[in-house]
């Protein structure tokens, strides 16, 4: 195994780790919505993404059409082509062409921001950063799916909070150390708030939202302070 | 699911999912020199994950109580520097525990 390699699977574990309690609770919700223990690992295994699985299950357990589901996934999905544009500005030379076709697949809200987080990012460490988080999202489907009746409603009300104690852990130490980050993300929390309890507004879907709430906060903060993140770190 | 109504679904849904990620990474080959461009994609795995925690995370559980305490769980242990795992279980445990107390008021 190659160092790049290998530091990206050992980044991963921690992400898998996340996924796999996660996964469970999508398990257990493909099931009820009518699919297989097998159907729902491979929903998971060539999707990767959780909101957009809660909604696609939730489609296709009230048997909407095909168009619907299209929509869906493309509103709730979209932020990741933001994060496709973001992670191509740190790719080295090699990471090209076919390679981008087969790993772009792994781009996700955590695997993206662990990568990030480098200065430049490989093929390969990118491939070892989300090879046991494929593995992690699609066992705990699994096994949610066999295992998830016989689990009391407070295993999985305390799992349903897992996946945001990751997004947490990536945001805070990071805006505690960068002023700029946290004003960013004050704003973006603002408006998310905003958008949920507003009559009128808050009929936009999730995946819209998010979209909306993280253009007009990183816009904001682009305007507001330029960039420079990279020169601190 | 027959495998005849759920093949369509599947096809269709990683499909999409796929499209959207791949699309614009093979698209954008040159590095971004405009700096507000720079910045502004900087900004974004902050503000996206942000967005997408607040305020679905008090929705997460069966009572916004519960979820409160998951959430200031992992808020404090983030600001500590613990890693990711340390983070997510600390927050199940928030809630864990919480609901537990609940149990008995």
């Amino acid at each position: 195994m190659t160092n790049k390699l290998k530091a990206g699977v050992m980044d991963g574990i921690p992400i898998a780790l996340g996924y796999f309690s996660v996964s469970f609770a999508l398990g257990i919700m493909a099931v009820e919505g009518g699919c297989t223990p097998w159907q729902a690992a491979l929903i998971s295994l060539l999707n990767l993404t959780s909101a957009g699985q809660f909604a696609g299950i939730t489609v296709m357990a009230e048997m909407g059409s095909l168009a619907e589901l299209a929509i869906t996934q493309l509103v709730i999905n979209l932020r990741y082509s933001l994060m496709a544009i973001s992670l191509s500005q740190k790719t080295d030379a090699r990471f090209k062409g076919i390679w981008r076709a087969i790993l772009g697949y792994g781009i996700t809200d955590e695997i993206f921001a662990v990568a990030y987080g480098n200065e430049t990012v490989s093929r390969s460490y990118f491939a070892g950063l989300m090879s046991l988080p494929v593995a992690g999202w699609t066992l705990g489907t699994f096994l949610g799916a066999v295992l998830g009746n016989v689990m009391p409603e407070f295993v999985t009300n305390m799992l349903g909070v897992a996946l945001y104690g990751m997004f947490i852990a990536i945001v805070v130490p990071k805006a505690k150390t960068d002023k700029r980050v946290l004003t960013v993300v004050c704003v973006a929390a603002a408006i998310s708030l905003i958008m949920k309890y507003t009559p009128g507004l808050s009929g936009v879907s999730t995946g819209f939202a998010v979209i909306i709430c993280a253009v007009i906060a990183s816009a904001a903060g682009a305007i507001m302070f330029g960039s420079g993140l990279e020169d601190e770190n | 699911m027959k495998i005849s109504v759920f093949l369509p679904y599947l096809l269709v849904m990683a499909g999409v999912t796929y499209a959207i990620r791949v699309i614009p990474f093979l698209l954008m080959r040159k590095k971004i020199s405009n700096k507000y461009i720079i910045a502004f994609l900087e900004y974004i795995p902050y503000t996206v994950l942000t967005a997408m925690t607040i305020p679905a995370i008090f929705y997460a559980t069966s009572s916004p109580v519960s979820a409160a305490a998951g959430f200031f769980a992992a808020v404090i242990t983030a600001y500590k520097g613990k890693s990711l795992v340390v983070v997510a279980v600390c927050a199940c445990l928030g809630v864990g525990i919480c609901e537990g107390i609940m149990m008995f008021i």
